[in-house]
């Protein structure tokens, strides 16, 4: 449970368009990292090469190592949906699939790694998955209903509590909170703090806010201008990012000179 | 007419205008077009009933005597071969679906899913262009080209899977048809028949999959098939379904293809390697009607009447399934 990700001079491509550049950098275990950055600077892009969730696009492709705990993530050897089955992530806009219930929801992943899982098991870790997403209370006497009936912070709060269901040792999260309102969002910052304890977090967020409540790590992201490709400016605690940033760009952005 | 006049020159109008009378023109139309549908069906309906009461109401003697065709003597009332022909004609559709349902749900997901791009709308393209064939066509090539090679099949079929009712042999000679003109030909070409009209409506659904949830499976782990099961298919359902009864409605009434390749026959029989056992609705219409006297036509209507309500019951019951999970549709 929980590793850390190193990743080793990373360039992504979609085609031939590079899309990001040359990226290095190190994410701890156990602790909450954020990619900032204004739109289009390849924060998101970044982000999902960490589960090669970059590659269901046609043409994507990196150059670089990723490793987790060591262990290159594209060796030719490793296959694509078992690091999936290791990296959970958290989609921008709340997405539980409409045609399956609460509880079937959460399980969906358990399904796929582990087709038999007995009624009592699996009652359990519904209720297990969901108190760790903050949304047993809420939910536990309409279990059966479909996903889709939940408001949109309650649904994001389910789809963490199905990626949390399969024990990544990852989890990332794209703009989890971008299409949420202020209570829900909250209420997943405060989720993001609980779920530290056991899972590597990795966040990208538009809110430089929401990056300085949550995060130990921030990295900051930025793009030359259209067309070029994206770059890791710098990272470091969070603290000093948004206090003594070293670089020019980041203190700009951070003060909302541009972005 | 409100006129305000502003600072002398120009003047703002806050009447009804042009644009409003067009808005009422339009929706009229759209009104207009979508009662038609109803007064067409009402007026088909109409013209059922009103043509094959004659036929429905007289006395069944009678009826044998004034139709060459209908012999209540040797159990052949107008009833009873109405309900052979749809027998045959359940039987003969449901055989073109059950072939060409997966067939086309697979064609759909390759090109949706798994084909590359350029291939995919090639194939999609040509795939289109097997429902632009007439169904005439469609009869010669399974006559002339499709029954001597599936022949040798249905001998293997008959040999060797006999013991199964389905592909049972004649008890006489031990054998199945020699000529291939069975029920199991006509579905075979019904079948590909309906393959471009279920695969191309359910290749629409499939690709309108939200990538949401395809990416929500994928990120868990699952394989394309995985995610496939998880998210393309609860979407595309309801989508195949009604494909599914477009080409049922198609298999139902389709008489050219079927009355070019069925050697024909009324029995409840389940042998369908067996020819001179099963006639359909629309194939039996097609062959008496040319002959047939005024009250002939009349029992013909009745038998269109048949038809007419089966394929009403069909459609009922695929409205029936799409609705029955719209919950958890997602349209919400």
């Amino acid at each position: 449970m929980s590793k850390r990700i190193d990743v080793n001079n990373l360039n992504v491509f979609y085609g031939s368009f590079l899309a990001v550049e040359d990226v290095s950098l190190s994410i701890e275990a156990k602790s909450v990292t954020a990619f900032i950055g204004p739109s289009g600077c390849g924060k998101s892009t970044f982000l999902r090469t960490l589960n090669r969730m970059h590659e269901v696009i046609p043409g994507a492709r990196v150059e670089g190592e990723v490793l987790m705990d060591g262990l290159n993530l594209y060796d030719p050897q490793i296959d694509p949906v078992a690091v999936r089955r290791h990296v959970g992530m958290v989609f921008q806009r709340p997405n539980p699939f409409p045609t399956m219930s609460i509880a079937e929801n959460v399980l969906a992943g358990v399904k796929l790694n582990n087709k038999r899982i007995s009624k009592g098991d699996a009652e359990e870790l519904v209720e297990s998955s969901l108190r760790g997403a903050n949304l047993w209370e809420e939910v536990k006497d309409r279990l059966d209903k479909p996903g889709s009936s939940l408001s949109g912070g309650q649904q994001q709060r389910l789809c963490i509590a199905r990626a949390i269901a399969i024990k990544p040792d990852v989890l990332l999260m794209d703009e989890p909170c971008s299409a949420l309102d202020p209570i829900s969002t909250l209420a997943i910052e405060d989720l993001i703090q609980e779920l530290k304890s056991e899972y590597t977090i990795v966040i990208v967020t538009h809110n430089m806010q929401q990056a300085a409540r949550v995060s130990e790590k921030t990295a900051f992201f930025n793009i030359a201008g259209t067309g070029k490709p994206g770059k890791l400016i710098e990272m470091d605690d969070t603290t000093t990012i948004f206090s003594a940033p070293a670089e020019k760009a980041t203190e700009d952005y951070i003060s909302g000179r541009f972005g | 007419m409100t006129v305000t006049e502003k600072s002398g020159a120009e003047k703002v109008e806050l009447t009804a205008h042009r644009r409003s009378v067009a808005n009422g023109v339009f929706t009229g139309a759209s009104a207009a077009a979508a009662s038609l549908i109803l007064v067409v069906l009402a007026a088909v309906a109409a013209f059922l009933l009103t043509e094959a009461w004659p036929a429905l109401t007289m006395d069944a003697a009678e009826l044998g005597d004034r139709i060459s065709w209908i012999k209540p003597e040797d159990g052949q009332s107008l009833i009873q071969v109405t309900g052979y022909l749809v027998f045959g004609t359940v039987l003969i559709a449901t055989m073109a679906l059950l072939i060409a349902t997966p067939l086309s749900i697979g064609i759909a997901l390759f090109i949706s899913h798994y084909a590359p791009r350029r291939l995919a709308s090639g194939l999609g393209y040509i795939i289109d262009l097997l429902a632009a064939i007439p169904s005439v066509v469609y009869g010669l090539w399974g006559s002339i080209v499709l029954i001597p090679v599936l022949q040798p099949f249905y001998d293997f079929l008959g040999t060797y899977l006999g013991w199964f009712p389905l592909f049972a042999t004649d008890p006489t000679t031990g054998t199945v048809s020699a000529t291939g003109r069975v029920a199991l030909s006509a579905s075979l070409v019904l079948a590909i028949m309906v393959i471009p009209i279920i695969s191309s409506v359910s290749r629409e659904v499939f690709l309108q999959t939200p990538k949401l949830h395809e990416e929500a499976a994928l990120a868990m782990g699952a394989t394309r098939w995985e995610m496939i099961r998880m998210a393309v298919f609860p979407f595309g359902r309801s989508g195949v379904i009604g494909a599914t009864m477009l080409g049922l409605g198609r298999a139902l009434g389709e008489t050219m293809a079927v009355y070019m390749i069925l050697s024909v026959g009324l029995s409840y029989s389940w042998n369908v390697l067996l020819s001179g056992k099963h006639n359909t609705i629309a194939s039996y219409i097609a062959g008496q009607f040319p002959e047939a006297n005024a009250i002939g036509v009349s029992a013909l209507i009745a038998m269109g009447l048949a038809l007419f309500i089966i394929t009403l019951l069909v459609n009922m019951a695929a409205r029936w399934i799409v609705s029955r999970r719209s919950e958890f549709s997602g349209a919400n």
